[in-house]
């Protein structure tokens, strides 16, 4: 829906949900897919190819594969959700810093609790040595 | 054909529930014939059911929750009265029925009466506060809706249908997987929260877009009104925390439905893992519905002291502070499962700290008050007594934070008084403060002062009646939802708890009273110009009520509080600002997606309670069905002329215009 005179205001700033922008250009939108399009297929086929040669020292190859999965995470958030560095990206940014925080404190909180008390409840735990202790 | 669905659902033998839905079932049937002989069903139809405008749907969401506070109460009133009575004997609640009144209690006054309260208020304020003239996604407001009262549906159909949960408020396993409850209780609780679960979700991405993208020219962040601003941390826990309840909830029904094993005791199932995870959701929650209800206050608390908010700046960082740590607190709901010292040690620091934020606020809102000419309305009243509530709310919170302490309290009376103490001191005084401060702007008119400052004070005196001595009950080791008890120290305080339920009975009365006055009255109390408390933000801008457009033109903001900037201009010149050039304006089209959609879920809800699968798939394919007609709308927009948006607006201004030529007051 349109805003009457807030039009132009709101086209300045950013656009909302489902805007689209007037001077969008095809070609460039179809080039960056197909750029992100080859990057991803690319870092896919590198992690699946690595283990099978010689280039890299045999236990480094976790620690690549983990490297590949964060480029392939920044590939994805580049050129097919469109996380840029823009001022009309802020938003998203902050969006996903926020996800991803929230995310962080819920699974690790969650891990740390849980093997805390599996640990503790354990008989020999923590816990039930300082009582026997005392 | 009907799964496990036969007459023996219905509870013939006991009394209390039947004579209960007997009656409810008459006085909805009696109202529905009133609805449909009086020829009522097709204005209810056109102008409220299939509405999608924010207003309209913020009205409905609260009196959603009005109704469920009601029923609420009449479980909070059983329960201290059985209490009251069951001292050495059973009372007149047998366990099973005692079980599931405590457990219906808590679920629909945190799920369908603080809930919808909440969200009613920030759906209709919201888009008037930030000068626009809907949220961002109109129709998506009206299926959250209707896929809360959906689950409020549910709930209170198991009254009648079945039985409800006998697991509190949330269902721990192991006594909520199927080899403890096989009944349709947990299921009933299940569904009901899930669905209105996917209808709080929609609505939090809904008003989040709507204050992140959509905000009148010239509004900056900085600029919005404090209530836009907890409303923004409010759904952003929202948007974060409910798909945690989703996934919680879900793991739970394969459980039960399905024979998994996440939450069982045996088989490698962990129950500990539902506490973790459904607190995790929980705590968030409680600031879901507490930040709104600090909105609410500072605005309150700065119309009426005829002040700027104090430390808005400070207020902001509060909020936004308040909103992150919210999710590193979550396992003091748990000290006593058996967690290390570090882990309780480092839980119970991050609780003492959120509550920083929260003290922040109170000084806050008492240097608002320093120096300004406080008036003492209704709202203000509220808010005044939910500052020293909330003091020693959060006070026993932070008792509450400390392992040890709580290694005493845990699960006892005290408990039960102090989320009490902070969700009626902070949440509900908010909320009431909020009817009467925005009501006007809803319906056109002021409620009665006399009636509302007798609810407020039998409200305020009898909350303190009741739930003091349930603290002095918890530190005598009383625990939580007993049935019956047998020493008789703790008799008194439930007597005296008792007493304080009635005091309670006679606030609730003088809110309905206060409304049926108000209406008859509503000629006297006429709110002419749309500012009946002298405003400071936007809402106060527009007509009382506002037209379905909100705003003529949208408003041009520049400065801090954006309504008193304008007026105070307009009073130092004596003149309204210039006429503005009016133009057509597009507004979204009343859709009944919203109504069928939930029709269906419905369906399909009490479907899977009972385990007809055939009228699932029905329910499903009719919800997915209403979507995709949706999805394939032709006209999503109708256009209401330029000479229309003027008539309308003049109509306010030459109000105005009046009221401003016969000011006296400061400039």
């Amino acid at each position: 829906m349109t805003h009457g005179h807030g039009e132009d205001h709101f086209r300045d700033l950013d656009s909302a949900p489902g805007d689209e922008r007037e001077e969008f250009e095809l070609a460039a939108g179809v080039r960056g897919y197909l750029l992100g399009l080859f990057l991803a297929t690319l870092l896919t086929a590198i992690s699946f190819a690595l283990p099978w040669t010689n280039i890299i020292w045999k236990p480094g190859i976790p620690v690549a594969l983990v490297v590949f999965a964060i480029a392939q995470m920044g590939v994805h958030l580049v050129f097919f959700l469109h996380i840029t560095t823009s001022p009309d990206n802020t938003n998203n940014i902050l969006a996903l810093a926020f996800g991803v925080l929230i995310v962080f404190l819920i699974i690790g909180g969650s891990i740390w609790i849980m093997n805390n008390l599996n640990r503790n409840m354990l008989p020999g735990g923590e816990q039930t040595q300082m009582q026997m202790g005392h | 054909m009907l799964g496990k669905l036969s007459w023996d659902a219905i509870p013939w033998h006991e009394p209390i529930p039947m004579v209960t839905s007997g009656v409810i079932v008459l006085v909805v049937l009696g109202v529905l014939a009133w609805i449909v002989i009086g020829g009522h069903l097709p204005y209810l139809w056109r102008e409220w059911i299939t509405s999608v405008d924010h207003k309209r749907i913020g009205v409905m969401y609260i009196l959603l929750a009005l109704a469920m506070l009601v029923r609420g109460f009449a479980d909070a009133i059983m329960m201290r009265s059985q209490q009251a009575v069951a001292f050495g004997n059973d009372g007149y609640l047998p366990p099973e029925h005692y079980n599931q009144i405590f457990s219906a209690h808590g679920t629909i006054m945190i799920f369908f009466g603080a809930m919808p309260f909440v969200i009613g208020l920030m759906n209709f304020v919201i888009p008037l506060q930030l000068g626009v003239r809907d949220v961002a996604f109109p129709t998506l407001n009206s299926v959250g809706f209707w896929l809360t009262a959906t689950g409020a549906l549910l709930v209170n159909i198991s009254l009648v249908v079945g039985e409800f949960a006998r697991t509190g408020w949330l269902p721990y396993p192991p006594l909520s997987e199927a080899t403890y409850q096989p009944g349709v209780g947990v299921d009933y609780y299940l569904w009901a929260i899930q669905i209105s679960g996917v209808g709080t979700l929609l609505t939090g991405v809904n008003l989040v877009t709507t204050i992140l993208k959509m905000r009148a020219p010239g509004m900056s962040y900085l600029r919005m009104p404090m209530f836009c601003w907890t409303s923004l941390a409010s759904n952003l826990l929202i948007i974060a925390a409910f798909p945690v309840l989703t996934a919680t909830l879900a793991m739970l029904t394969l459980d039960r439905y399905l024979g998994f094993h996440f939450f069982t005791n045996e088989a490698g199932g962990n129950m500990m893992m539902f506490m973790n995870l459904i607190w995790a959701w929980g705590h968030p929650e409680v600031y879901i519905l507490v930040l709104p209800a600090f909105g609410v206050f500072s605005e309150v608390i700065s119309t009426f002291s005829s002040k700027p908010l104090f430390g808005y700046r400070s207020m902001v960082v509060a909020t936004m502070f308040i909103c992150i740590v919210s999710f590193t607190v979550w396992l003091h709901h748990f000290f006593t499962m058996g967690a290390g010292p570090a882990v309780n040690a480092v839980f119970g620091i991050s609780t003492s700290i959120i509550a920083v934020g929260t003290g922040v606020k109170i000084y806050n809102w008492l240097f608002t008050m320093y120096g300004g000419r406080v008036r003492f309305t209704t709202p203000m009243l509220w808010s005044l007594g939910f500052m020293i509530t909330f003091v020693i709310g959060g006070m026993t919170g932070v008792m509450l934070a400390i392992p040890p302490a709580d290694f005493v309290l845990h699960n006892s009376m005290f408990l039960v008084a102090h989320f009490h103490n902070v969700i009626i001191g902070g949440v509900l005084f908010a909320a009431f403060a909020g009817l009467t401060y925005w009501f006007p702007k809803a319906f056109g008119f002021t409620l009665d002062e006399w009636w509302g400052k007798a609810a407020f004070w039998f409200g305020f005196i009898g909350f303190y009646v009741t739930f003091m001595p349930l603290y002095i009950a918890g530190l005598l080791g009383m625990t939580r939802r007993l049935q019956r008890y047998d020493y008789e120290p703790w008799h008194v305080w439930m007597l005296i708890a008792a007493f304080g339920t009635a005091i309670l009975f006679a606030g609730v009365a003088c809110q309905v009273i206060q409304l049926v006055v108000s209406i008859r009255r509503r000629e006297q109390l006429r709110d002419v110009t749309g500012d009946p408390w002298d405003g400071r933000s936007l809402e106060w801008a527009t007509a009382s009520p506002p037209p379905v457009f909100n705003f003529a033109v949208l408003p041009n903001v520049s400065a801090d509080e954006p309504y008193w900037a304008i007026k105070q201009h307009a009073r130092e010149q004596n003149r309204l600002r210039p006429e503005p050039e009016y133009e057509e304006i597009e507004m979204p089209r009343n859709s009944p997606t919203g109504f069928v959609c939930a029709f269906f879920a419905t369906l399909m809800g009490f479907a899977l309670i009972w385990h007809i699968w055939w009228l699932v798939a029905l329910g499903f394919v009719g919800a997915y069905a209403t979507f995709v007609v949706f999805a394939w709308r032709d006209v999503p927009e109708y256009i209401i002329p330029a000479s229309e948006v003027a008539r309308l607006d003049r109509e306010n201004r030459s109000a105005r215009k009046e009221a401003l030529a016969t000011y006296t007051g400061p400039m």
